[in-house]
């Protein structure tokens, strides 16, 4: 079933042109993968569908599905005194922001646990490492039942080892809840291993498919340039 | 009191927007207003109230439509209104009076005005906390979270402006400044969460207003200015614990 429909989006930021003409559709339960070289369009694209920036096209929504975002880089006041656990309330609204029962708080202590941060539950957001940032960020996009996932690198400033574990649990949550999820990655082999479809963007969409399909060795060297490869083995 | 809980809730965003001045500035927006009021022979606060809320729908507007961050151009609103205001007044002594108004000239329907807008600030603001603060957090996490941000930007600048506006004609300009700006401040100092912060800015305004009117009352005394004193003293205060 089809979850948006995106038609000749364009989007120019004053006299640049930073998306142009895309066109491509997502099905419920994607897991697709947007890779493309800095300055491609990548993070716009998920801004544009977030709904954060004016374009031109159409983006026809099928269904107005709850979404989990996790921005690549998280701009803030780190003196805003938030804590964590507030972070996570806020999704909730209403009184329970106020005073939030039991359940809630063992809820958001269970999603914090996803990303193995749930010590940090009481500290301030703005106290956090830029790694324990991104986890939380993740755990925060995961917690509330959303039904579509806007990642932008979700895993840039954890350790290799983490970075696995991250992607084996995003896809674990994905296939279990039929999740749709949108996934900014410079990562191929995470592309390979997690990712059901790839856009290849640069500023368009110069590939669109399965990875296995779409990725041949000439399609990476016109999107990245001369040099660019990647050997995929099939295990 | 109910004007300092309000406004001291409403300072919680303010102080982390740091909007602190932008207030003050704004205060001086309803100038020509008040001077209108004053040729024409209408109620001050309706011609504050209309021009505080012209400027906060513009001011919107421009935001979106150019690059100028919001203090810039509430600093554009301030210069042009004083100068429009200033040669509009009659007279020297109307535009500090329009300035700076005094509690004590609070008459049965003005206390009354300044009551309702207190609550309505309190409620507003209890209604619209979730929203305020992903509002002041990040836009994009806010959009993504389903938050009307325009929309809500406009009712935080439509609420400080209602509140500004009962600062000039009311208790006035210095006074508000100080309770928007003072007891936020030292709940930021002291705080180790948001609903901390949220509740000791309230406690602070509504302690400082009280302690403030009745020494105020003791050494009869201009109650604005002993207020803001006893909050710049909390603030002191607040910076010894935070060094502790």
């Amino acid at each position: 079933m089809k979850l948006v429909e995106v038609k000749d989006l364009s989007v120019t930021i004053g006299k640049t042109t930073v998306l142009d003409h895309l066109s491509f559709t997502v099905e419920e339960g994607d897991v697709i993968a947007i890779i493309g070289p800095n300055g491609a369009g990548k993070t716009m694209l998920l801004r544009t569908l977030l709904g954060t920036v004016p374009y031109e096209g159409k983006i026809t929504w099928h269904k107005v599905p709850i979404i989990g975002y996790v921005p690549q880089k998280f701009h803030f006041d780190h003196t805003f005194p938030l804590t964590v656990e507030e972070l996570f309330l806020m999704k909730k609204g209403g009184p329970s922001f106020w005073l939030p029962a039991d359940d809630l708080r063992s809820d958001i202590k269970k999603a914090l646990s996803h990303t193995e941060v749930e010590n940090l539950a009481q500290r301030k957001i703005g106290d956090l490492s830029s790694g324990q940032m991104q986890r939380v960020f993740i755990a925060y996009g995961l917690f509330g039942s959303p039904e579509l996932l806007l990642f932008d690198e979700p895993t840039a400033g954890i350790d290799i080892g983490a970075e696995m574990n991250v992607y084996s649990l995003l896809k674990e949550i994905a296939q279990e809840l039929n999740l749709t999820m949108l996934l900014v990655s410079h990562e191929l082999s995470v592309v390979y291993t997690y990712a059901k479809k790839v856009i290849c963007l640069n500023k368009t969409i110069a590939c669109f498919g399965e990875p296995k399909k779409v990725l041949t060795p000439e399609q990476l060297q016109s999107l990245y340039g001369v040099g660019a490869d990647f050997y995929h083995h099939d295990h | 009191m109910s004007v300092g809980v309000g406004v001291s809730l409403l300072g919680t965003f303010i102080i982390l927007r740091r909007m602190a001045l932008v207030g003050d500035a704004l205060s001086h927006v309803a100038l020509p207003g008040i001077a209108l009021a004053s040729i024409y022979k209408f109620n001050p606060f309706i011609g504050a109230v209309a021009l505080l809320l012209f400027a906060v729908l513009a001011i919107t507007f421009l935001e979106r439509h150019s690059s100028l961050p919001i203090d810039a151009l509430v600093g554009v609103f301030f210069t042009a209104s004083l100068g429009i205001g200033a040669l509009l007044s009659p007279s020297a002594e109307s535009l500090l009076e329009a300035l700076f108004g005094d509690i004590r000239d609070l008459n049965i329907i003005d206390a009354e005005i300044a009551v309702v807008v207190g609550v309505l600030v309190v409620v507003a603001t209890l209604i619209l906390f979730r929203d305020f603060t992903h509002l002041t957090l990040s836009r994009e996490l806010a959009h993504s979270e389903g938050v009307a941000v325009e929309r809500t930007e406009l009712i935080f600048l439509f609420l400080l402006a209602i509140m500004i506006a009962i600062g000039i004609r009311i208790i006035g300009t210095l006074l508000i400044g100080a309770l928007v700006i003072i007891p936020a401040s030292v709940a930021k100092n002291i705080s180790v969460s948001l609903r901390g912060m949220a509740v000791i800015s309230v406690i602070v305004g509504i302690v400082t207003v009280v302690a403030g009117s009745a020494i105020a009352a003791s050494f009869q005394l201009v109650p604005g200015p002993v207020i803001t004193v006893v909050a710049a003293t909390f603030f002191l205060l607040s910076l010894l614990v935070r060094r502790s």
